[in-house]
């Protein structure tokens, strides 16, 4: 029997992607029996842990879900945690959530992008290798990566568990010599962004299409919808973001371990890909111009081309945050909005019982947080569905159209496992958010 | 031959990690001195042989997560633990106040037989730690310095006075006088009071003082007119394995 019409792949320990996963692929004499990405992440329990805790803490105890979308989770708790208390923040503290967001998304991409993509794309198992190979590469996504540190450790403390977001604003407000120093360290950045796009343009994507239905917030206005919008579908369907559960449709599968999500078609993608296949129009014009250059017109149906979607979306984070920043600058901050309202010992805001969800595009796509609270503001039921988690059913759909198409090609076992690697870290999991509800098994 | 280190992740964010990655071009200088063999989130190469450091970031949390930081610590000279997660539970401790079935129906509902679970632990409370790198997130020149220490064979440790003191050198305002309660009191400094200074309070991540100014903190409370449970319970965000002790 020919190998390569026989075999089994079982990847444990995915690398380069954040957080734990295996993949799982089973083909017989050419025949794709079974397949299927795992996630073997210890559970941590964020949503009971945080049952009996006040609302004022579930944004510091959530960003810890993870560390790379920190300030994700912090925007999708906050939005959540004011919705359900009736707190409406001020148009200054929405504008400056923008910012924050945009900073997220790029800082996200950019690791993305570098450190875990640009290695299968530069054919080698990791950017050690680089540090000999293309110095220059990566002393640039090193650069990057510190800048737009820099500029989040001015804004709001550090990237990493952001300081000063809290429900209702910021407990500190950057001062003029911070925006200054932002705008520089961001406007620094265009040089390196420029050297981006030409590598990428240089790099060869596997070519594989499979169309699917794209989930990312809408709106109608004429803002690239992040922070706020309902949620929209490829399909044309919209809702409210408060009927998530109508747009995410949680389900088991039997011969998966992972609780999938659906809409209309049989799976869904989240992420990057979907944002710009939705709303490409209403980009920044110097990421439609990146999207010219990467050959990139929605819809995209590579899902290898999300890395590239990424980057058009760095573009237009970087020109973005600039703009926010520079018109700070010009009109000035409030900043008598700072306070810190600690667990709100003083009742400076005042609750009610409700329940509020927040609907967030945050690096891997559309990030829901629900929490309900009690007349107290005491938490007595959360609900996160996080982005990898909707793409896992997509992922899946995806290898089970890729495996026999490289099958057929007569590509080897080795080839087709790395092919599947870069297919999943192209998603750019995050498999410690996932982690905390999906059903875990380990392989053995 | 250059230190060959690793490093390593249990039950946490990774965000510890992105602290290391977000040296910049730091990092590389750090580099040239040892020989990085594993890393799974940024490299594809592993390793399974001796290791002259081992960097173990998260809490203990899973049978099988024992079994591997035992084998982990057999096979290393060194073990530094770095995040409050791996240092002192962290925030996965939080889950150790709930009856561990209870906790897990209300996660995993129906399906919470499939998740298994143990006691949050921190790393030395199953095998033995050489240095500490405490906070959550990890203060990038404090991880520098362990390191150094490390790898000139030097004892290092933590500082063990409170964040107060660093708050005060920093000249920010008492959070007790703007009408909010702060663990700045009770918690072990080393981080330049990073939170206060940003108009937060701080939450505890780096863990108690070794010996904590009790009837101190007992005074300010008692000033401020602050409820003890408010501050016990703020205490158990980061500190609540601090009581099981080394059983495993």
């Amino acid at each position: 029997m020919n190998d390569t019409r026989s075999f089994s792949l079982n990847v444990e320990y995915l690398t380069r992607v954040e957080g734990h996963g295996n993949i799982v692929v089973n083909v017989r004499t050419g025949m794709l029996e079974e397949c299927r990405l795992e996630i073997v992440e210890a559970p941590r329990f964020f949503e009971g842990m945080l049952k009996g805790r006040t609302i004022f803490e579930a944004q510091h105890i959530t960003s810890r879900i993870c560390g790379i979308c920190a300030c994700g989770h912090t925007l999708a708790s906050l939005q959540a945690a004011e919705a359900a208390i009736g707190l409406t923040p001020s148009p200054q503290t929405l504008r400056l959530r923008e910012l924050l967001l945009h900073l997220e998304n790029l800082d996200s991409h950019l690791l993305h992008i570098y450190l875990l993509a640009a290695p299968d794309l530069l054919g080698v198992p990791s950017f050690a290798p680089l540090i000999t190979s293309h110095e220059a590469v990566v002393r640039r996504a090193l650069r990057m990566k510190k800048a737009v540190n820099e500029v989040c450790d001015r804004f709001v403390g550090r990237h990493v568990h952001p300081i000063t977001t809290v429900i209702g604003g910021f407990t500190r407000l950057p001062r003029p010599a911070d925006l200054e120093a932002m705008a520089n360290l961001l406007e620094g950045l265009r040089p390196d962004m420029n050297a981006t796009l030409d590598l990428l343009a240089s790099l060869d994507f596997p070519t594989f299409e499979r169309p699917t239905e794209y989930v990312a917030l809408v709106s109608d206005g004429a803002t690239y919808p992040l922070l706020q919008g309902d949620i929209g579908s490829s399909t044309g369907a919209r809702l409210p973001k408060t009927e998530y559960r109508r747009a995410t449709n949680e389900f088991i599968v039997p011969h998966s371990t992972a609780k999938h999500t659906k809409w209309n078609g049989p799976s869904y993608a989240v992420g990057a890909r979907a944002r710009f296949n939705l709303n490409h129009a209403k980009l920044h014009p110097a990421a439609r111009q990146a999207a010219e250059t990467l050959g990139l017109k929605p819809p995209i149906h590579n899902p290898f081309l999300n890395t590239a979607a990424q980057f058009v979306e760095c573009v237009h984070g970087l020109e973005e945050s600039i703009r926010i920043v520079r018109e700070f600058q010009v009109q000035g901050l409030d900043y008598g909005e700072e306070f810190t309202p600690g667990v709100n010992e003083q009742n400076r805001i005042p609750v009610h019982a409700g329940s509020g969800v927040g609907a967030v595009e945050v690096p891997r796509g559309i990030l829901y947080h629900h929490y309900e609270v009690d007349e107290r503001g005491i938490i007595r039921r959360v609900n996160c569905i996080i982005p990898t988690g909707q793409n896992l059913n997509n992922i899946e759909q995806d290898m089970r159209a890729l495996v026999p198409t490289l099958v057929a090609e007569g590509r080897t076992p080795e080839e087709i496992q790395h092919r599947l690697e870069m297919l999943v870290r192209a998603y750019d999991p995050c498999i410690s958010c996932s982690a905390h509800f999906l059903k875990v098994q380990c392989v053995g | 031959m250059k230190p060959r280190i690793a490093f390593f992740d249990f039950a946490c964010c990774e965000g510890c990690q992105l602290q290391v990655a977000n040296l910049g071009e730091a990092l590389l200088d750090v580099l040239k001195l040892v020989e990085v063999v594993e890393f799974r989130e940024v490299m594809s190469e592993k390793w399974q042989g001796p290791l002259d450091i081992a960097v173990v970031e998260g809490s203990i949390t899973t049978k099988e997560a024992v079994e591997r930081i035992e084998k982990i610590r057999a096979r290393s000279r060194i073990l530094i633990a770095y995040g409050s997660c791996a240092t002192i539970g962290g925030v996965n401790g939080m889950k150790n106040r709930f009856p561990l079935d209870e906790i897990r129906r209300t996660v995993y509902g129906e399906h919470a037989h499939d998740f298994p679970t143990i006691a949050t632990r921190p790393v030395d409370q199953v095998v033995k730690v050489d240095y500490y790198v405490h906070g959550c997130p990890i203060w990038p020149p404090e991880f520098i310095e362990v390191l150094q220490s490390a790898l000139r064979g030097l004892p290092r440790f933590p500082p063990d006075h409170a964040v107060c003191v660093e708050c005060k050198l920093n000249e920010n305002v008492c959070l007790y006088d703007k009408g909010v309660t702060c663990l700045g009191p009770v918690t072990r400094a080393g981080c330049n009071s990073w939170c206060t200074n940003n108009g937060n309070i701080c939450y505890g991540c780096r863990g108690l003082v070794s010996n904590p100014n009790t009837k101190g903190a007992m005074d300010v409370l008692a000033r401020y007119r602050v409820p003890l449970e408010l501050v016990l319970n703020k205490m158990a965000m980061y500190n609540a394995c601090r009581e099981q002790g080394k059983t495993p």
